[in-house]
């Protein structure tokens, strides 16, 4: 029988991350994925010849070669792959489009700034110290205690449609918690989007995730697709090895888990508390045309759009909420690597709505979800008249079934294990739950929870 | 083994944990995280480079000695054979 230093489960960014952190330095070590694909919730699939990206609509973190202490720059060199692989094509620009206001910004932060000062120009100065605060604050700290953002972020910013405004994009792109945040978490996507910002690597999401596939293989790693664990066998409160769902055996003496925390810890064989399952999933639309957005001087990356001042993130109601929406156009980065238009559009869902339609209504439901982001695209944008060649929506359903994830809950738990542990002997957790966020931030987690839980103290097993 | 070899060993361990970082330059006596983007994350792996390659154990309470070129040549040259 094998028997590894570490198996790792989940070949998502951060497992794949820890495991080359590992193999670098000689463990002997396994990841061990259910799916036929590596990225879990940043993955990719092909449709009638089209490649399309799941999660990823860009990716944060926006850093220079070589910029010195950027996020970026720490997990390549980290990882010991050189920035050029990633062929990174920086944002035209992005927007926050509310009712009375729009704020764009840029990977250049001096844009974000005069947009405040133009729509809010009594908030110059309180935009300013926010802007303090968040530089000066050790948000990647694994000791920081839980704290809300609006709270906090409420003491500086005295007008509330302002702060509506800086808060959507950095809650829908990583926040478990409904209408909140943690602070930490605040600045770290505060920092990922508004001062480092938009870039897509060339093809997309498959571009990361093959160089972190090649680096870790080349390594000596282990990869092995398609193989769900069924258990993590506990033995006098201590790891022991797993029980794949064909039932095979495999020993080791420390796992770190990657899947999630309720979602690990609901396969750990001797019974433990778990934790809560986040209320936060989405729909996504992705339209192919037989014309480019950019063509009709739409130059716009993202668009975080909503209806009202304020802007409600939390699970709705129905199915789904299209008072507010992301709307993300993958060719309007500096290089457009596809031949057709396409928009993508992302709803906020509600996961247990979704679970109650039977096969019929789930897939006109589905064509409802369509029909609503091709219905905000023409009203935000009439002049841009294209024919749809090919669509396809995911839902809470399709998240569940290809990530693992509990309630389709895309950024996992409100109650996240910043340093990792479990209360299991051995058993660690990294990746969305360990509470870095976005693709940048789920490799650096991988990273940080191997070097600290794998390589600082037990070393080889 | 001379100082000269010692140092070349130790260069080319920072060079494969530093990729996008030019160091034709660097100055022995100044301290490395001044005249390169280490951080703790990266000395951690030039102590484990040691480790793997040359059987070099470095205790935590000795990383201090690693700051600079000179310092890292004075401490690491015996243990080179």
């Amino acid at each position: 029988m094998n028997i590894y230093d570490t198996l790792i489960i989940g070949a998502g960014m951060s497992g794949l991350a820890a495991g080359i952190r590992l193999a670098m330095f000689d463990q002997k070590v396994c990841i061990l994925e259910r799916h036929k694909v590596p990225g879990g919730l940043n993955s990719y699939y092909e449709r009638k010849g089209r490649k399309l990206d799941v999660g990823l609509h860009a990716m944060t973190n926006f850093a220079r070669r070589g910029e010195r202490g950027r996020p970026l720059t720490k997990l390549l060199k980290q990882l010991r792959i050189p920035y050029e692989k990633l062929e990174l094509s920086q944002q035209n620009f992005s927007k926050i489009l509310f009712p009375d206001n729009s704020i764009s910004f840029s990977n250049d932060p001096q844009l974000l700034i005069e947009e405040i000062e133009r729509n809010f120009p009594q908030q110059k100065d309180n935009f300013a110290r926010l802007l303090k605060l968040v530089t000066d604050f050790d948000d990647v700290n694994l000791n920081n205690k839980q704290q809300s953002a609006k709270k906090k972020v409420r003491e500086i910013i005295s007008d509330e449609r302002l702060l509506e405004m800086i808060f959507c994009p950095l809650l829908i792109y990583g926040s478990a918690w409904e209408n909140d945040m943690d602070f930490s978490q605040f600045v770290i996507m505060f920092k990922s989007i508004y001062l480092e910002g938009f870039s897509r690597p060339k093809n997309g999401v498959r571009t990361i995730i093959n160089l972190l596939l090649e680096k870790f293989t080349q390594l000596g790693g282990e990869l092995r697709l398609g193989t769900g664990v069924k258990t993590i066998d506990v033995e006098k409160g201590a790891v022991a090895g797993v029980t794949l769902d064909s039932g095979e055996k495999i020993q080791s003496s420390r796992i770190l888990s990657s899947i999630g925390l309720p979602e690990t810890m609901s396969i750990v064989s001797e019974g433990r508390e778990s934790a809560v399952v986040g209320n936060m999933s989405f729909t996504e639309t992705i339209l192919f045309f037989d014309k480019k957005p950019g063509d009709k001087e739409i130059k716009e990356t993202i668009i975080f759009y909503n209806e009202n001042d304020k802007y409600d993130y939390k699970r709705p109601q129905t199915l789904y909420d299209y008072r507010s929406a992301v709307i993300c156009f993958p060719n309007n980065f500096v290089c457009d690597d596809y031949e057709e238009g396409i928009i993508r559009v992302t709803f906020i869902a509600n996961s247990e709505k979704w679970n109650e339609l039977d096969k019929k209504t789930y897939l006109q439901n589905k064509q409802e979800v369509r029909d609503k982001a091709l219905a905000l695209v023409a009203r935000l944008f009439p002049e841009f008249q294209a024919n749809l060649l090919y669509h396809d929506v995911f839902t809470p359903i399709t998240i569940t079934r290809f990530t693992g994830h509990f309630d389709g809950a895309v950024y996992g738990t409100t109650q996240k294990a910043r340093d990792g542990r479990t209360g299991i002997k051995n058993l660690f957790i990294c990746g969305t739950d360990q509470g870095f966020l976005g693709i940048v931030g789920a490799m650096l987690s991988g990273i940080s929870m191997a070097n600290l839980h794998c390589l600082m103290k037990g070393e080889k097993a | 083994m001379d100082e000269k070899a010692v140092r070349q060993k130790i260069i080319d361990i920072i060079a494969e944990i530093a990729i996008d970082e030019d160091l034709s330059n660097l100055d022995d006596n100044v301290k490395l995280r001044d005249q390169l983007d280490l951080d703790s994350m990266d000395f951690l792996d030039v102590v484990m480079e040691l480790k793997k390659r040359y059987k070099i154990e470095v205790p935590t309470e000795d990383y201090p000695k690693l700051a600079t070129l000179k310092s890292c040549i004075e401490y690491l040259g015996p243990s080179f054979h």
